[in-house]
This record gives C-alpha cells, sequence and structure tokens, in this order.
C-alpha cells in the first residue's frame, strides 16, 4: 500500500518500485542539499541509502536541513538523519558513517553503493567524489548552490562526461564562498536536492532523459532555468582514474606550501598536477624540464616580460640552485603576481635528469 | 562587434547585472576570455567556463554577433 501511487504509474510499476527496493545510493553530506534528498529517496523506498556526513546539528542549519529541529542541535547528523528516516519508511535500511569522506576512506565506502548524490560544501571533496567515481565507474548525481542559484547534473553515467569535464581546473575555495560565507535562502538546497533525488531516480527506474552531459542551472529570483550541454574530455576522465586521491584537489591560494623539494615537483608532475612552471635559468642551462606548461624566461628577463607570465595557475619557479628562483619570487610578491609561488628547493641540480616529461 | 553576454552566480554579482552588451574586438571565446579578465581580474580565480549557444565553448571557438554566451562559475555551496 506504501508505494500504491508509484504503482499506478506506467513508467514505475511493481518492477520498478522493486527497482528501487534493490538500489543502493550514497548521499554525501547530509546538509542543505542531503535533507530533502534523503527524506524523498526513504520516502520512495529505495532499500539501501548510506549517508556519510562529520558534522553536528548547529543552529544555523536550521533554516534549511530539515531533518534535523531544535532538539537535535550538537548531536550527530548522521544519527538523528538515521533516526528521521527510519521512522518515515522502516523498509529502508540506512547506513551512516560519522566522519568526513577523505581520500583513505572514499573507494572503499563509495564501492559499497550503486550511485552517489554529491551533496557536499566545498570543492575539495567534489573532486574527490568525481575522482573516486571515476575509478570506481559509479554514476553519481551532483547539485550546487549560491545564494539563489543552483546547478544539477549527473555525472559519469554510461561513458558520458564528468565533473572535471565541466570544471577542469579546480578554483580556489577561497575565491568561491560557501553558504556559510555567502548566505543562501533556505528553500533553494530543497529546490536542487530535490531535483538530484529526481535524478537518482529517474537513473535507477531507467525512464526519461537524465541530466548526464547537461547542466541544469536554476535562478529562484528570476525564475530563469538554463539547460547547458558539454561533451566528454576524455583526457580528465583518465586524469581522474590515473590520479592519487590526495591529490585530487589542492587549494594553492589557501595553502602554505611556499617550497616543494624535487621529490615532490617529481610527483606532482608525474600525477598532472594543476600547475605552471616558470624557468628563470639562461637559455644555455641544462638539464632542461621538458614539461608543457613551462615557460623559460631568465632573471634578468623577467621585469620587462612580467606580463608573458600566466596566472591562472600557481606559478613553480625554478632555477639551477634554488637561488634565483627565490629572487624572482620575491620581485613577482613585490609586484602584486596574482597568483601562489612556490620555489622549487635546490634547484634543477637536486632534480638531475630524472624528470623529463614530453 | 557587440556581444550579449549572460553573468551567473559570483559574476553576476561581481559585474551588478546578470546580462549585458559589451564591445569585443577580438574572434574567439580565448580572446573574450583575455579581455574580461584584464576588466576583471578575479574571473581569473574562479576557473569559469563560457557557453554558447547553451553549450560549453572551447577556447579557440570564433564568436559573432549573434551568439548567446554564458559566463559560468562553479558553486561550492551544499
Amino acid at each position: 500500500m506504501r508505494y500504491a501511487r508509484h504503482i499506478s504509474l506506467s513508467e514505475v510499476g511493481h518492477a520498478g518500485q522493486q527497482k528501487l527496493l534493490d538500489a543502493k545510493i550514497l548521499m554525501i553530506g547530509a546538509g542543505g542539499l542531503g535533507c530533502p534528498a534523503l527524506q524523498y529517496l526513504a520516502a520512495a523506498g529505495v532499500g539501501t541509502i548510506g549517508i556519510i556526513d562529520g558534522d553536528t546539528v548547529d543552529e544555523t542549519n536550521l533554516q534549511r536541513q530539515i531533518l534535523f529541529s531544535t532538539d537535535d542541535i550538537g548531536k550527530k547528523k548522521v544519527e538523528v538523519a538515521k533516526q528521521k528516516l527510519n521512522a518515515l519508511n522502516p523498509d529502508v535500511s540506512i547506513h551512516i558513517y560519522p566522519e568526513n569522506l577523505t581520500a583513505d576512506n572514499a573507494l572503499a565506502i563509495i564501492a559499497d553503493y550503486d550511485m552517489v548524490i554529491d551533496g557536499t560544501d566545498n570543492f575539495a571533496t567534489r573532486y574527490l567524489v568525481n575522482d573516486a567515481c571515476v575509478k570506481l565507474d559509479k554514476p553519481f548525481v551532483y547539485g550546487a548552490i549560491h545564494k539563489f542559484e543552483g546547478q544539477v547534473s549527473v555525472f559519469n553515467f554510461e561513458d558520458g562526461p564528468t565533473y572535471r569535464c565541466l570544471f577542469p581546473d579546480a578554483p580556489s575555495q577561497s575565491q568561491i564562498p560557501n553558504c556559510a560565507e555567502a548566505g543562501v535562502l533556505g528553500v533553494l538546497p530543497g529546490v536542487i536536492g530535490t531535483l538530484q533525488a529526481t535524478e537518482a531516480m529517474k537513473l535507477i527506474l531507467g525512464i526519461g532523459e537524465p541530466l548526464s552531459g547537461k547542466l541544469k542551472i536554476v535562478n529562484l529570483l528570476s525564475n530563469s532555468e538554463q539547460i547547458i550541454s558539454f561533451s566528454r574530455n576524455e583526457e580528465q576522465v583518465e586524469k581522474a582514474r590515473n590520479i592519487d586521491l590526495a591529490y585530487s584537489y589542492v587549494d594553492f591560494a589557501c595553502s602554505t606550501e611556499n617550497s616543494i623539494t624535487p621529490e615532490q615537483l617529481i610527483e606532482w608532475l608525474e600525477t598532472g598536477k594543476d600547475i605552471n612552471l616558470l624557468d628563470v635559468r639562461e637559455a644555455y642551462e641544462t638539464p632542461k624540464l621538458e614539461y608543457p606548461n613551462v615557460i623559460s624566461i631568465p632573471l634578468g628577463e623577467i621585469p620587462a616580460r612580467f606580463e608573458e607570465l600566466p596566472t591562472d595557475k600557481a606559478l613553480v619557479v625554478i632555477c639551477q640552485k634554488g637561488m634565483r628562483s627565490q629572487r624572482a619570487i620575491e620581485f613577482l610578491k613585490q609586484n602584486n603576481f596574482q597568483n601562489q609561488l612556490i620555489n622549487l628547493e635546490g634547484g634543477m641540480a637536486a632534480v638531475g635528469v630524472c624528470c623529463s616529461k614530453p | 562587434m557587440k556581444l550579449n553576454v549572460k553573468y551567473f552566480g559570483m559574476i553576476a554579482e561581481w559585474a551588478g547585472v546578470t546580462e549585458q552588451a559589451i564591445p569585443f574586438s577580438g574572434r574567439t571565446v580565448c580572446d573574450l576570455k583575455t579581455q574580461l579578465e584584464t576588466e576583471h581580474s578575479k574571473l581569473k580565480g574562479i576557473s569559469y567556463q563560457v557557453a554558447v549557444n547553451q553549450k560549453i565553448a572551447s577556447v579557440d571557438e570564433e564568436l559573432n554577433e549573434s551568439n548567446e554566451i554564458a559566463l559560468l562559475p562553479p558553486f561550492a555551496g551544499g
């Protein structure tokens, strides 16, 4: 009787309801997006739901995180969510993980589910979710919000595009605020999280047109909706497949790392880290660093050629022994270079010839 | 020529409008990004994407006045 209104839909029926009961979905984040998505999925009878979130309920969550009540302040979100969802539908088996998703636990946790819903609030976890899902070949439903505006998409579904295909270069968290910093209309995550639950149910049931290769953008103030299409980028899929999850996302703007060792540089180059390199040696000095994002400007020419320097990524500055590169960094800082500057300690003499990459 | 550009998220906040016709003397999406980033240096750090006629465009795509252009930033919040 519970699912009678589903069963009477010809697109669902008994067979579709059984698919929902057999499905296993992992909700990453039990916050603004997670609360509405979880309620609809549990009500719909999605048989196994995992919830991962390390936070406790805070009073400022209650304006939009509708699984939680005033009495729940201070309690673990996943525990409260489990209790509320069990009361809503005892058919559903709820597994909770009172921790944050990390490079260490992501693969083991996600492996147990058919699909993932991304309801996180930071870029580090979003890139981690993407890379882990690509490695495990699991589809995931993306949702993200900003003040009155939300984005929804379905990634990594049946050889469709991924999050990195849409946003290849990770932005700095410090330049894009989250809800805590920017504010958010309480109902916005309700709309976007509900759209995520809708997409997840469509994938399980195999009905309709999923938002694979499409980014839906909803603006609650203007009532405008846009669907932007985008394609799979094999290079970005390969990057996610091969990346060490510990390096899925590094926020250079927040990093205090101002110098790296030759070993670290080699690892960065091998894992395809998003950096530019500036070689401040003279043209005759060897070994050369053969890597696509290297620009060579001898130290003495930097003031005149300052405009040539790329500022879209963190810049690793290299020379022969690590001294001239340090002087170049001091000059660039004084002239308000717009991105993170990192010195290669010991210079190319310490790297040797081992890291030439085509 | 003039290009009609729609702004989303924090880009719209920075621009103070959600849509604008801007003078453009370049040729490609890359030229447009360079022009916009020169005028608004904040754009450099946010890894926004450019959509042309509701499709994410490559940087070498050529632009004309009839294109509907959108600047899409990623959102963090959840």
